[in-house]
């Protein structure tokens, strides 16, 4: 969903920020386990980083709200592994496996874990960039009811391309299954007063990485 | 207590998760998923190899090699894995750099977006509700909470992380660290300033924590 409880830019109410002083990578032991499975799962291909995104976004606010960050990726993990057929409803309640299971095109080894390459987004382009650097743009209001990157904070604004940022794997399809329809992207940067009104600091400028389709000249 | 995305995990939660989270474990191995020997070794790597010392050590040779902040600030990722005594960072690293004019400041307003491959998995403050919600809006009271002011005149640019690329911030070299060395440099760059919530640390703050 999009406009969800995760697209927090510009909120009020939530107090201020605490920084932990000599923070532990995890905070719990179970914290390690959900970080691992996440990554080895993922690594199976059969969802995408953006289809698992939509998978926490869709969590009912309250439920998004109220879980600690480790435990909103287990129930995001533990919806997909079901959604996709992998474990059945049943397992889950039994806490154990009570069939065989599906096979994989790929599975996590541990010489993967190992070297741990790293994900690439970026994809050949199906056409020439529509902006160039210093271009003036405004961006789309849309309100799709599935998975985008477009904050809602920075619909319908007038702002400059600052970078071109090469060409990648287009978010808002491949989250729900329609490919990865790779798309430019840009560095688009908004003053704050165009974000936040007149009243808003001049000294403050937000940038977004914002996908061609967000973007029409202005 | 404030509607913070961290929920200290005592009593029942961690019992709760804990038994929750061994049995998907258990069921995933049974299917033969996913091999406990790779995720023993994933944990590993992110509670001992990856985290801000590399940034740091990036950051640092930034500072005494001009040559390698032109092409870090241009295309970070082929910059850094260039380098030898470097393990390879991921694609898409995106370095900016802070100046006495402009402060840069990353956020990822919709999830956690965060380079990883150079500074480690997040810190909770960075995934909280807080953080998230005010930086765009009020970078400058999230500041303050970090116990950060800028001089009058210094513009503030935020980065939201809404796609695939990563943002280090390049903090300002400290004033007193002339002719010093890329690992005594390196001492001084903290995780927050590569983030932007902070700065590098000066000569007398360095030598204290490393007397302390």
């Amino acid at each position: 969903m999009t406009n969800s409880i995760h697209d927090m830019g510009g909120m009020h109410g939530f107090g201020p920020v605490v920084p932990e002083t000599d923070e532990p990578v995890f905070h719990a032991d179970w914290e390690r386990r959900v970080y691992a499975l996440q990554r080895a799962m993922g690594a199976t291909g059969l969802w995408t980083i953006d289809g698992g995104r939509a998978s926490l976004e869709n969590l009912p606010p309250l439920a998004y709200l109220a879980a600690s960050y480790y435990k909103r990726w287990f129930l995001g993990l533990e919806r997909r592994v079901v959604t996709h057929g992998l474990v059945g409803k049943d397992e889950i309640a039994a806490g154990r496996a009570l069939r065989p299971g599906i096979r994989l095109n790929r599975k996590l080894s541990l010489e993967d874990a190992r070297t741990m390459s790293f994900a690439h987004f970026d994809r050949p382009a199906p056409g020439p960039a529509r902006f160039k650097a210093a271009d003036r743009v405004r961006t789309t209001n849309i309100n799709p009811p599935t998975h985008t990157r477009l904050p809602r904070y920075a619909r319908g604004k007038l702002g400059t391309v600052e970078a071109v940022r090469g060409c990648h794997v287009f978010p808002d399809t491949a989250a729900v299954g329609a490919g990865e329809n790779p798309q430019w992207l840009y560095a688009v940067v908004f003053s704050g007063r165009e974000l936040w009104g007149e009243e808003a600091d001049p000294s403050i400028k937000v940038s977004i990485e914002a996908f061609e389709p967000y973007l029409v000249p202005a | 207590m404030p509607a913070d995305d961290h929920t200290h995990d005592h009593g029942s939660e961690l019992s709760e998760m804990q038994l929750r989270v061994r049995a998907l474990e258990t069921i995933l191995t049974e299917k033969g998923y996913v091999d406990p020997a790779a995720l023993d070794q994933i944990v590993e790597k992110f509670e001992t190899k990856i985290g801000p010392h590399i940034g740091a050590r990036i950051v640092a040779r930034a500072w005494v090699d001009p040559d390698f902040k032109q092409r870090l600030l241009a295309n970070a990722s082929d910059a850094v894995n260039s380098l030898a005594g470097f393990d390879p960072v991921a694609a898409h690293l995106i370095a900016v750099e802070n100046t006495p004019h402009t402060h840069n400041v990353v956020v990822c307003t919709l999830c956690s977006c965060y380079p990883w491959s150079v500074l480690g998995l997040p810190p909770v403050w960075y995934k909280s509700a807080p953080y998230r919600s005010r930086t765009v809006i009020d970078p400058k009271g999230v500041l303050a909470e970090f116990g950060v002011s800028l001089p009058a005149g210094t513009d503030v640019r935020i980065w939201d992380s809404t796609a695939e690329t990563r943002l280090l911030v390049v903090p300002m070299r400290p004033a007193g660290t002339e002719g010093w060395s890329e690992e005594a440099l390196a001492a001084l760059v903290t995780r927050d300033s590569m983030v932007g919530t902070g700065l590098a640390k000066s000569p007398e703050a360095g030598k204290e924590e490393a007397a302390g």
